[in-house]
């Protein structure tokens, strides 16, 4: 990576998520769920549609507000703080101060459409100004390189095969140097022969040691880099272990039927 | 490869063979003839040339009268207010809009409710109806002032010095226009994916910032031909301020005809030439600016017609030039 602002190592989070309940309306989404990330750590979470995984994933970043339980990134609680006895909402400022130091990157990527490939990776550390423009322009080039995309900084993501935009995603959530990355089905919208170039980009972020949570369907990846897999279902965890634990030597029937599903 | 066509014909089978295809020079293909088509343009283009004659020799438009009193004056001084009128209240207007879109998708029922009630009661009104009114303000409420809500007052002003007619004439074109902008807005902003909220804010991006750099630009691409849709309407309904005594283009045009009251028929062409020549230019802005606002969201931006027309006379320039040569 090229740039002073990019050279300093970023420290892994741990993450801790704390008995968490939520419902959308009368379904209950999330029953009770706590796990443990340690810094450096590669979770893959594994689980049927609809079994909570993405809600999981955004409450870890308060995209969606848990009814009780927290989660905190190096013990400090994500979006809320205690106030005599129960917590109360962190102010929208500070939500936001905190979203900076977890990466999140989409199912449909999301890039913004009328930036190119390079102002939509520098918009984040330009706009919370934590670099200046020609700085953070400097750092998503160095990032765009990191994903292979040095020749596309210029170009809209409309003009990007699916790998290629995911790929820009990424970039984009590791320009604020987050110490933790959640993957939301990284490449469940991705034509089969471009899952590989995105697999690879998150290969190499577990090699550098950053802490990632991904949820993926993608079996045989998550044996090859996770150091823990968690299998959920109607919103609670049934199984959590080594991968070569639950892929191989399930001990419980539900994820026993869902990987002879899925495998 | 184009010499095995029709060449291979197995042996032994029984229909005849199809004629044989031309030689490669001659298989150029001669398109479809459409003589219906043809007939009608015919029929409309000597529809048009005959309405075109009519107008141009009717001695009834009096072409002369329309040349003087074409760039008078006192038409352009009539014009310069249609023109500030209809600025102020665009900008006005849409400003207006910008917030009660906003208004109406807050997550606050009041601020719902009342955003709602503007839109309905504005859009019921009639423009007219509305501009009287203001007109009629200073009888209504004598004196503005600012103060507490339902306590003292720090200011105080008379409102018959404080509204002149232009006052009157941009305040209630902005207050007609910002509810119909609402609208246009609002549309907009919901066309953008929820998707693009979400990405902005798990990167942490400020309030301010998501709107006016991430919504907003994307929410333009939807609100920009149906704003300058209202625009054009709005250009017209400035002839309205007539009746609150601003002399804008047409103001003007109708109070020389009951002086000169033998040139009326030309003066309202002249006002007529002026409101086109004012939406042509609106069209034509409005064409560019949705250029600038499809990038990324088009593959390639299609040429302009000023680049059109220069690939066009290039083209044309390079057949000859090769007809010449040949």
């Amino acid at each position: 990576m090229t740039g002073t602002a990019a050279a300093a190592p970023v420290r892994p989070a741990a993450v801790e998520v704390h008995d968490v309940h939520k419902s959308y309306g009368s379904r209950r989404v999330l029953d009770g769920v706590s796990l443990t990330v340690r810094p450096g750590e590669v979770t893959v979470v594994l689980g049927p549609s609809g079994s909570g995984k993405s809600t999981l994933l955004r409450v870890v970043n308060h995209l969606e507000r848990p009814e009780s339980g927290y989660v905190s990134l190096n013990g400090e609680p994500i979006g809320v703080r205690p106030h005599r006895g129960h917590f109360k909402e962190l102010s929208e400022r500070a939500i936001l101060e905190q979203r900076r130091r977890i990466g999140f990157v989409f199912q449909n990527f999301n890039l913004f459409p009328h930036l190119t490939a390079l102002e939509n990776v520098a918009a984040a550390p330009a706009a919370t100004g934590q670099l200046d423009r020609d700085g953070a322009r400097e750092l998503a080039r160095g990032l765009l390189a990191r994903v292979g995309l040095a020749d596309h900084a210029d170009a809209y993501p409309r003009r990007l095969s699916g790998g290629q935009q995911q790929r820009v995603a990424i970039a984009r959530a590791l320009a604020l140097r987050p110490g933790l990355i959640l993957f939301d089905e990284p490449t469940s919208a991705l034509d089969p022969e471009l899952v590989g170039e995105v697999l690879s980009v998150i290969r190499d972020l577990a090699a550098d040691g950053t802490t990632l949570v991904i949820v993926t369907h993608e079996i045989g990846f998550a044996r090859e880099v996770a150091d823990r897999v968690v299998f959920l279902d109607e919103g609670r965890i049934l199984e959590e272990g080594p991968p070569a634990e639950v892929l191989d030597h399930p001990r419980h029937p539900r994820t026993r039927a869902f990987l002879s599903k899925v495998l | 490869m184009s010499e095995s066509l029709g060449t291979v014909v197995p042996p032994g089978t029984a229909p005849p063979p199809p004629p044989p295809p031309p030689a490669p020079a001659a298989r150029r293909v001669v398109p479809l003839r459409h003589p219906r088509r043809w007939a009608a343009t015919a029929a409309v283009l000597v529809v048009a040339a005959q309405a075109a004659h009519g107008l141009a020799t009717n001695p009834f438009y009096q072409w002369d009268r329309f040349g003087y009193w074409f760039a008078r004056p006192v038409v352009l001084q009539g014009l310069g207010v249609t023109l500030e009128v209809t600025a102020w209240s665009a900008v006005l207007g849409l400003l207006g809009g910008v917030l009660l879109a906003l208004g109406r998708l807050s997550a606050s029922p009041v601020l719902r409710a009342v955003s709602w009630s503007y839109i309905w009661l504005f859009r019921s009104v009639p423009l007219i109806v509305v501009l009287l009114f203001l007109y009629n303000f200073s009888a209504l409420y004598p004196v503005l002032s600012v103060g507490v809500p339902f306590g003292p007052a720090f200011a105080t002003f008379d409102e018959s010095r404080l509204a002149g007619d232009m006052a009157v004439a941009v305040v209630g074109l902005s207050l007609n226009e910002a509810a119909y902008a609402a609208e246009v807005v609002r549309a907009g902003v919901l066309s953008v994916d929820q998707g693009q909220h979400e990405a902005a804010a798990a990167l942490g991006l400020p309030a301010s910032y998501r709107f006016t750099r991430i919504v907003l630009p994307q929410a333009l691409r939807a609100v920009v031909p149906s704003y300058v849709n209202q625009l054009i309407g709005l250009v017209k309904s400035t002839s309205l301020v007539f009746y609150v005594s601003l002399l804008d283009v047409f103001g003007t045009v109708q109070s020389l005809g009951s002086t000169y009251s033998g040139d009326i028929v030309p003066l309202l062409l002249v006002a007529t030439a002026w409101y086109v020549i004012l939406t042509s230019a609106v069209s034509v802005v409005q064409y560019y600016v949705e250029r600038h606002y499809a990038r990324g969201a088009v593959r390639s931006l299609p040429p302009t017609p000023l680049q059109r027309l220069r690939a066009g006379f290039a083209a044309a320039g390079a057949r000859l030039r090769k007809e010449a040569a040949a």
